[in-house]
């Protein structure tokens, strides 16, 4: 049933003359372009772009998207992503006309609609990280996790403190060093114990003067609490340093744990995880930061502020604010679809959603633990870590064919290889919208695999649109582009 | 229709097979010293009609480009958007996935990715292109940051006052810690003055950036720019105008170094700002220090051409703390959106645009300034935004309120970003404006103008004569 023509490129789709009528002849009087931009700047001819007629855009990329997992297709269980279901009615009034049709510069007083729910969403955030300001303007997570590390900076800058480390755990992601990186710190890391939690030991020899944060993410990249937080928190404050919260695993503890609570000066949310945002294939998320009041200074301009009950203003006026952080205010309809997401699930709801997301993930370490060693731990939070690491010694079966394998099943992969402290990784999150008989069959699926034939495990996927792809050459001698077939003929590479 | 689909059965079922008695059991752990007691103090649970009803009923409290006629601009801008943008950004299989790790079973997302970088590449004239960043103004950052890192022992940054004042902004913030020094160079005559960046760029300086056309609407001497620029061995890097690129010569063909640009023109929703799409094209020398995604042609096991993750040694999950930026992903669906855009204008779709954004620009200036008295802050070229002077801070006020209430949103006043321009207007004409439209326009300021001076004249008739307006030019 597949279309071959699906991974045609638009460009050998291209047929000179297909333009479509998008725009009506102009209506007023026309000038020569030569008489009102100086020739030199004016382009001869326009971008060679393809031309492609409209029925054949539509099937092309109808055709390509046929090619995707998606959550609304297949079950997701990628580690550390969150790919839970997004309720429709989001999308749908994230986009309404009064909030997609709204210029950033347009007089604020007709943006008040706009304003009085992104204030409330603030003051949501800051109750639900137990904190007490807000900015919503980061685009990801990295780039909260980048706000926040500026702020600490500015922070200290402003105590006259000339602080240098970021101190971070081995099982973080790869964003917490390199934001530091970009904030101008030096990353130290820090190991995990035994047990997958910080090692307390490691972290007093690491704590100094130069401290400038430490990073944490809890639940940890592993599904683990890391229960000594409140310990941990105090230690790094005893040294004058600031503990700063990843937030990506935020949907565990809803309403159970709240970060501020527990000690975190600052966090970032990413709402596309916890707060159901469609990831998009990549992106638009958000990575809102919360902060406690000794830090609110701070934050990114502008801030949206109430000025009398529902009316709402941009605070630019702010001396120890890091500046901006981007253009205009935020991903704004990423941040509607998390106001509209928390708005339907209200306090006890956030909290059902964190305890049924553990639920299903302890659901699904107790089946898969049976068959696949999950060395850290006989419960966890919202996701957990299993080891390929037996199998391979016995059956040469790795993470990687096992991944590979669940595909030609219709499950999307766990995350691999992630995090590095455990080899063999699996990291696997089921999210609170799955149903258990889904559940129930991943788990076969996956124990069947381990017993499949390793020549059949190897070669997969089988059945995906494609095998799998070379990524050496990929890298070796990169194409990043496509080039007329007259160009590449000369024995240019693509790049 | 539930949200969580469990039922209390299958709990039960689910909490045997893990051996507790109860879902708080699961949470028994943590010490209670951190559970949080009581219930988060947030508004109570909406159902999906009444959540419609609130959200309906903030989003009628805002005014739209749909009620009142947009002449804003300033880096986001009202152009039309194609059916088909939204159509093929609303299919499940693109919104609902996530970053393609798994290629066998994103090879949708990853072609368009590719697709992606090589429209880029042939809108910008440059070698390489990323899978995208967050926005316009990052993107800047991100350039200057591998520019700096390109250029050691060079740690001048110029960037000329014409560049759009945020992205100055974001840039100030992302360098605050570096070793690099900003120099901004003046531009009172609304372009940059080719002399005066002679005498500023020299071995010390890793960059020069140039906005084209720049944030007032001009259209600069790209091409004497860059020769300055590179004779002094600095890199330019080009912040351009997607739609502008259907007239104007390319960043690549005026040799830019680096091109960024914001994509919310290529059929991205206004949305208050965002989320937007941060364009970066670069030569190929600059590859290697690239920030982001990138998506290359490879073969997979059978021979099959396809389209994988590549160079990823670049990049956080691989590199961490050396990595050429913290950035995750990309921003697929304002990719994947630009890309549709792309396709469906075709060279002469985007031309036409172009033109059209450009011949109406032109219109709308000389009738405001034949009729409606407001003369032009600059005099250079420009392409389809222009600055005009008004009288004062406070006519500038005022002709707002009256645009605004007469169903315009007129321009965007500049004494916001510059004091010194505290009576000017930014005004911005996109394809969708009507010659009907920019004649009312027109017609309204005109007549507030004449009610406003007469009052004056009234006022002050026994002091000053005559009504002769200042222009301030600078």
């Amino acid at each position: 049933m597949r279309n071959k023509q699906a991974t045609q490129l638009l460009f050998e789709l291209s047929q000179p003359g297909c333009a479509e009528a998008i725009v009506p002849p102009c209506d007023v009087p026309s000038r020569p372009l030569a008489e009102l931009v100086p020739p030199e700047e004016l382009a001869e001819t326009p971008p060679p772009l393809p031309e492609v007629s409209e029925p054949a855009l539509i099937r092309h990329f109808i055709n390509l998207s046929q090619l995707n997992m998606s959550v609304d297709t297949h079950f997701y269980p990628l580690g550390s992503c969150t790919m839970k279901y997004n309720p429709k009615r989001n999308d749908r009034l994230a986009q309404l006309p009064g909030f997609a049709n709204l210029h950033p510069y347009q007089p604020l007083e007709t943006v008040q609609g706009l304003l009085g729910a992104l204030h409330a969403l603030q003051q949501i955030l800051a109750e639900i990280a137990g904190m007490e300001a807000v900015t919503l303007q980061p685009a990801a997570g990295a780039h909260g996790e980048l706000t926040a590390l500026l702020i600490a900076a500015a922070y200290f800058r402003h105590r006259g403190e000339h602080r240098t480390t970021v101190l971070i755990p081995d099982v973080a992601h790869g964003t917490n060093p390199a934001s530091a990186t970009m904030a101008g710190f030096r990353s130290v890391q820090v190991k995990s114990n035994a047990q997958g939690l910080v090692d307390l030991e490691d972290l007093r020899s690491k704590l100094n003067a130069q401290t400038a944060v430490f990073m944490i993410t809890n639940p940890n990249t592993l599904g683990l609490f890391e229960t000594q937080i409140r310990r941990i928190a105090d230690m790094v404050h005893a040294v004058g340093g600031l503990v700063y919260m990843d937030g990506a695993n935020m949907n565990a503890v809803m309403g159970i744990v709240r970060p501020g609570d527990c000690g975190a000066d600052m966090m970032h949310y990413n709402p596309h995880k916890t707060f159901s945002g469609p990831h998009g294939g990549g992106g638009p998320g958000a990575g809102p930061v919360a902060v406690k009041k000794h830090l609110a200074d701070f934050l990114p301009i502008p801030v949206i502020v109430e000025t009398a009950p529902g009316q709402y203003t941009l605070d630019e006026n702010r001396p120890l604010s890091i500046g901006r952080v981007r253009s205009f205010y935020g991903n704004i309809s990423v941040l509607l679809r998390a106001y509209a997401y928390i708005r339907t699930q209200g306090p006890e709801g956030l909290r059902r959603v964190s305890e049924r997301a553990v639920l299903n993930a302890n659901y699904l370490l107790a089946r898969v633990r049976s068959f696949l060693p999950v060395p850290y731990g006989h419960h966890c939070m919202h996701e957990f870590v299993a080891s390929a690491m037996k199998i391979r010694a016995s059956r040469n079966i790795s993470a990687m064919d096992i991944a590979k394998r669940l595909l030609d099943y219709g499950f999307h992969a766990p995350t691999v290889y992630f995090p590095l402290v455990l080899r063999e990784a699996l990291m696997i999150e089921p999210t609170e919208t799955e149903t258990k008989a889904t559940l129930d069959a991943f788990t076969d699926t996956l124990k069947a695999i381990l017993e499949e034939p390793p020549e059949l495990v190897h070669e997969a996927p089988h059945t995906t649109p494609i095998s799998r792809p070379d990524e050496v050459l990929a890298a070796r001698a990169p194409i990043l582009k496509w080039t007329p077939a007259s160009e590449s003929a000369s024995g240019r590479s693509g790049v | 229709m539930a949200y969580l689909p469990q039922t209390e059965q299958e709990v039960k079922a689910m909490l045997a097979t893990i051996g507790v008695q109860s879902i708080d059991e699961l949470f028994a752990h943590l010490p209670s010293d951190v559970r949080f007691q009581g219930q988060l103090k947030i508004p109570p649970a909406l159902s999906e009609l009444e959540l419609t009803q609130h959200m309906e009923d903030l989003a009628q409290r805002n005014v739209g480009t749909h009620q009142k006629v947009c002449f804003l601009g300033g880096g986001a801008y009202d152009h039309f958007i194609p059916a088909v943008v939204d159509f093929i950004a609303s299919r499940s299989e693109f919104y609902t996935s996530y970053t393609p790790y798994q290629p066998e079973v994103s090879q949708g997302n990853l072609q368009v990715f590719f697709e992606y970088q090589t429209l880029i590449t042939q809108l910008t004239g440059l070698d390489v292109s990323n899978a995208s960043l967050y926005d316009g103004a990052t993107a800047l950052a991100e350039a200057v940051l591998m520019c700096l890192s390109h250029q050691t022992g060079r740690k001048r940054v110029i960037v000329p006052q014409n560049v759009h004042p945020e992205y100055r902004a974001v840039l100030a913030t992302y360098l605050s810690h570096v070793s690099a020094e900003i120099i901004t160079l003046a531009t009172p005559r609304g372009i940059i003055d080719a002399d005066s960046l002679a005498r500023v760029v020299n071995d010390q300086t890793a960059c020069v950036i140039l906005q084209q056309p720049n944030f007032f609407g001009c259209v600069e001497a790209a091409r004497k720019i860059s020769e300055i620029t590179h004779a002094a061995g600095a890199l330019l890097i080009a912040v351009v105008d997607p739609i502008s690129l259907g007239v104007l010569r390319r960043p690549g063909d005026y040799g830019a170094d680096i091109a960024v640009a914001e994509g919310q023109s290529l059929g991205l929703p206004l949305a208050w700002g965002g989320p937007y799409l941060g364009i970066l094209a670069c030569k190929e020398a600059f590859l290697r220090r690239l920030p982001g995604r990138l998506v290359g042609q490879t073969v997979d096991r059978r021979g099959q051409r396809c389209w994988v993750l590549t160079l990823q040694t670049r990049e956080q999950h691989i590199r961490r703390e050396k990595a050429t930026s913290n950035i995750c992903t990309n921003q697929g669906l304002m990719a994947l959106r630009a890309t549709v855009y792309l396709a469906a204008l075709g060279p002469h779709g985007l031309r036409a645009v172009a033109e059209l954004c450009l011949q109406k620009a032109h219109y709308l200036r000389e009738r405001l300034q034949r009729e409606a008295g407001f003369q032009p802050l600059f005099n250079a070229a420009f392409f389809k935004e222009f600055a005009v002077a008004a009288e004062s801070p406070a006519e500038v006020k005022t002709l707002l309120e009256i645009a605004t209430d007469a169903g315009f949103f007129a321009g965007i006043p500049l004494g916001r970003w510059f004091p010194e321009l505290a009576n000017a207007l930014l005004i911005a004409v996109t394809e969708k404006r009507t010659q009907a439209e920019m004649d009312r326009l027109t017609a309204i300021l005109a007549s507030a103008r004449t009610r406003a001076d007469s009052r004056a004249i009234d006022r002050k008739s026994s002091m000053t004569p005559s009504s002769q307006r200042t222009v301030q030019v600078e």
